[in-house]
């Protein structure tokens, strides 16, 4: 049985993998051994019963037995199955229990599921960012030819050193998700309000991809997740470089507070930001789903009240879909996102929205 | 079992007539199906309204496989997918399989236990003629702006609360009256088993699929109020401001979870011990041999039942619980097997040594046994909690639960429609159009549903409208299977049609050579009314 969990192809088509951590390759194992009790039950009742049904025909001329109790009989097949069953059930607590034991990591990431992406936080570092699919659309419309990773590739990917513990803090924003990586043997809900704990250690690197694995609305399908494991040492230069772009990000959002960009700069980085972010709910054309998610496009919020427009983006909107933005964009995307919104599909406001106007209602200032 | 009438007791129509001539006039036109409260009226009203929902609850199959021939969107977007898949379930849960089994405890059970009707008559009627308004309603809600219910059967919080359309209202009001219905249903079985058997029925005696029923009717009545009080907290979460489920107000989503699978558990078990009795009356039937332990089959049914309640969290293994629930849900689980594998061996049991023909109700209940004990055999590998935690949400599930749901508890249907057919129309069903419906049926429904198997534990996650294209091979066969097994049931349609009519040859009381039970001693076509005096059993 091991050795041909072993053989087994890494990435099967027909079966589970056996993964890249010892917990995974355990719960393969445990996969195939229940697999095998299953295949050996299946064949022996279903043999039985081909043969009776083979031997035992009218047409055959059998004539009926007529036995229809047998004590002896029906105790073995009580206990039998109750024996194999506590077989079965004495690796699985070993591996379960082994599991569920977060202790002592050496890392930790929070993990934060939203409609319809991830957001990995490092406990240990100053580094925070979310993980958008980066399938193109037109792929999914069938009007580009689909990539190889079709559907499970992101912008930017988790990154973990190989050989160390990393704990998942796991939650989210809004409605129930689950974050998956079949590779890791790890799958655990992300529930809003409350924090669930897996964790992981990868023993070779390598990019490991999985996906959002409990309905959680319309793009569901298309919340992918990409692990990518390093050696300590890449992954101490990665985080180091991640830390210092932070840095920056956060130096450039301060400078561009003083600045003012013309309309064409807005509109560009309005649309950009719309499409990739808006769009999910609001569609691409700003006219929403009736009945799901409003329109923007002749919407009061984008041709009247300019603040009111800044602050959903900014704070969201308790109790709906619309969730806040403040982490997801900086304060020049999101001057350029209501810009667009508030001049684009004819909503010809004229209005142009500009960093510090945002930094007003963020900041108070 | 031995159920031998007395027969200068049992009513013949023909001596009835004398006395009670008013009594046997049956109504005509649609008031008569309106107005009913014969128990065979009723049960044909249930077969023919599960059957339609059955189409109903298809053709959204359809919909979704068509979508999932290729990878990328076609044909419809994420949200109605969503509702699709939603509605699907909802529709072949409560509007086809629950609906068909009570449908059969209505034509049977008085028959089988000597009873001249239900016990509560006006109920009856009422409990069905509430459904087709409940699925209206459900249905309705496809077309109003935003769709319908697009949060999964299971209908999660805070998907199906904050973050619904405002269908949910009708989704909920709907789930109601369904509720309701069920357990008016339920009511009426046990008050008729409890008070109506005819002298000398002791419980022992009674056939299995009457046992079973009655166990079925206790289930209904401990968890549709559950589940009425679950969709209530939705629409209170939803509209009124309430916390149920969610933590910002001192709530908690998972609580949900639980509510729903203290109901959606024995739900499971409503839906697959009729099953069990209609087998337990085929297999003995075409074997010429009497069921192998009686009374085993009766205790293993009362044990299911009895485990249903305490393994509902074996849905929730990766919603985050600590070890010792999870261990606990785990063994409980798998303690179910014990009593399940009891029945499977007594059916084989039962056919050990007997002198078996393949007769279509028995083709059908040999394909139960088989396709129903392979999707008990993933549901105990579902049951291994770190397995689950791999299995949990894929495909491999949707294998799992459309084996136990379709070719068991539908197949076990259809089981029983070709068994006791001839016996409410006297005449024999179309048998080359039957064998042709198995065939086709048994073959689409494991290009159907076999490959789910692989596509699960390659990592194909549940309800996406769009998958990896390493998935692409296999979902282009299921989809293949999914209409060739839609395309079947029109097969079983026109036979229907065909039997209404009182087409084929006539047929004797018994109709099949092994037959026994009260149900095969009245006259076929079974008479408007039957058993007005009560047979006395020995």
């Amino acid at each position: 049985m091991l050795a041909l969990a072993t053989t087994a192809s890494e990435r099967s088509d027909l079966n589970l993998r056996p993964g890249v951590t010892d917990i995974s390759q355990q719960v393969y194992s445990l996969h195939m051994m229940m697999f095998f009790i299953c295949v050996v039950i299946a064949v022996i009742v279903f043999g039985l019963m081909f043969y009776s049904m083979i031997r035992h025909r009218k047409s055959k001329g059998a004539k009926p037995a007529n036995f229809h109790d047998n004590v002896k009989v029906e105790i073995a097949w009580t206990v039998v199955p109750f024996l194999i069953l506590i077989g079965m059930a004495v690796p699985a607590a070993n591996t379960l229990i082994a599991m569920e034991d977060v202790s002592k990591p050496d890392l930790t990431v929070l993990v934060t599921g939203s409609q319809w992406k991830w957001h990995y936080k490092y406990m240990d570092n100053d580094v925070e960012f979310f993980s958008i699919m980066a399938t193109q659309q037109e792929q999914i419309q069938n009007k580009f030819t689909k990539g190889e990773n079709y559907l499970l590739e992101v912008d930017r990917p988790l990154v973990i050193p190989t050989g160390q513990k990393v704990r998942f803090l796991i939650t989210s924003d809004d409605v129930i998700h689950s974050w998956w990586v079949p590779d890791f043997a790890v799958k655990k809900d992300a529930n809003p309000g409350f924090i669930n704990e897996a964790w992981t250690n990868v023993n070779e690197p390598g990019v490991y991809r999985g996906q959002c694995a409990e309905l959680c609305g319309k793009d569901h399908g298309f919340m992918p997740i990409v692990v990518i494991a390093k050696d300590p040492a890449d992954y101490e230069a990665w985080i180091v470089e991640q830390e210092a772009i932070a840095r920056r990000a956060a130096e450039e959002e301060q400078r561009l507070l003083a600045m003012s960009m013309s309309m064409e700069e807005l509109m560009a980085t309005g649309k950009r930001v719309h499409d990739s972010v808006c769009a999910a709910c609001h569609m691409p054309n700003g006219e929403g789903l009736p009945g799901v998610f409003p329109a923007i496009k002749g919407s009061q919020i984008a041709l009247e009240d300019q603040e009111a427009h800044i602050d959903i983006i900014v704070y969201g909107r308790a109790g709906t879909a619309m969730q806040s933005f403040a982490r997801q964009l900086t304060m020049s995307e999101i001057a350029a996102v209501v810009t667009y919104q508030r001049n684009a599909w004819n909503n010809n406001t004229g209005d142009m929205v500009q960093a510090k106007d945002v930094n007003a209602i963020m900041n108070g200032n | 079992m031995s159920t031998v009438t007395d027969t200068a007791n049992t009513p013949a129509t023909d001596d009835a007539h004398g006395h009670d001539d008013h009594h046997h006039h049956i109504p005509k036109g649609l008031m008569r199906w309106l107005l009913t409260t014969n128990h065979k009226d009723i049960g044909t009203l249930y077969l023919w309204f599960a059957f339609i929902m059955f189409l109903v609850g298809g053709a959204m199959a359809m919909v979704i496989r068509a979508e999932l021939f290729q990878p990328g969107l076609q044909i419809v977007e994420p949200n109605f997918f969503n509702q699709m898949t939603t509605v699907h379930g909802l529709i072949m849960v409560f509007g086809a399989v629950m609906p068909a089994f009570t449908g059969l405890a209505n034509w049977l059970v008085p028959m089988m236990i000597g009873a001249p009707d239900m016990a509560l008559p006006r109920m009856n009627n009422w409990s069905f003629w509430i459904l087709p308004f409940a699925f209206l309603i459900l249905l309705s809600s496809l077309f109003v702006e935003g769709g319908g219910p697009a949060f999964g059967w299971t209908f999660y919080a805070p998907l199906s609360t904050t973050y619904s359309g405002d269908s949910t209202a009708l989704f909920v009001f709907s789930v109601h009256i369904m509720g309701i219905s069920s357990i008016m249903g339920a009511i009426n079985v046990i008050v008729t088993i409890f008070n109506m058997r005819a002298p000398g029925m002791t419980y022992m005696k009674m056939p299995l699929f009457v046992w079973t029923w009655l166990i079925t009717a206790f289930l209904l009545i401990a968890v549709m109020p559950v589940l009425a009080g679950v969709v209530t907290m939705v629409l209170t979460d939803k509209y009124f401001g309430t916390s149920f489920f969610d933590a910002a107000g001192g709530g908690d989503p998972v609580l949900f979870q639980h509510i729903f699978w203290f109901f959606g558990h024995p739900e499971v078990y409503i839906m697959i011990l009729p099953a069990f009795g209609i087998i337990s009356h085929i297999v003995p039937t075409f074997s010429r041999k009497k069921l192998f332990g009686y009374a085993s089959m009766v205790y293993a049914t009362a044990s299911i039942a009895l485990l249903s309640f305490i393994v509902w969290a074996h849905h929730m293994f990766t919603t985050g619980m600590p070890v010792i629930a999870e261990l606990f849900f785990m063994i409980a689980t798998m303690i179910i097997a014990v009593p399940t594998g009891v029945k499977v061996f007594n059916w084989v049991a039962t056919m050990w040594r007997g002198s078996i023909s393949f007769e279509v109700p028995m083709l059908f209940a040999i394909a139960f046994i088989i396709l129903f004990t392979v999707g008990g055999l993933s549901g105990l590998m579902l049951a291994i909690v770190p397995v689950d935690f791999q299995y949990h949400d894929t495909y491999f599930v949707v294998a799992h639960f459309h084996y136990v749901l379709v070719t068991g508890a539908i197949f076990s249907i259809m089981a029983a429609v070709y068994y006791w057919l001839p016996k409410w129309t006297g005449r024999m069903f179309d048998i080359t159009l039957a064998k042709w419906h198995f065939w086709c049926s048994l073959i689409s429904v494991n290009v159907l549903f076999f490959p789910m198997h692989f596509v699960g534990l390659a990592g194909m996650p549940r309800r996406i409208p769009d998958y990896a294209l390493q998935f692409a091979d296999f979902n282009k066969w299921i989809s293949i299977g999914g209409f060739a097994f839609g395309l079947s049931q029109l097969i079983f349609l026109a036979l229907v049609i065909k039997a209404c009519r009182k087409k084929g040859e006539k047929v004797s009381s018994q109709v099949w050579d092994g037959a026994e039970g009260l149900e095969w001693e009245i006259p076929s076509p079974a008479p408007y009314h039957t058993f007005d005096t009560p047979p006395v059993v020995k």
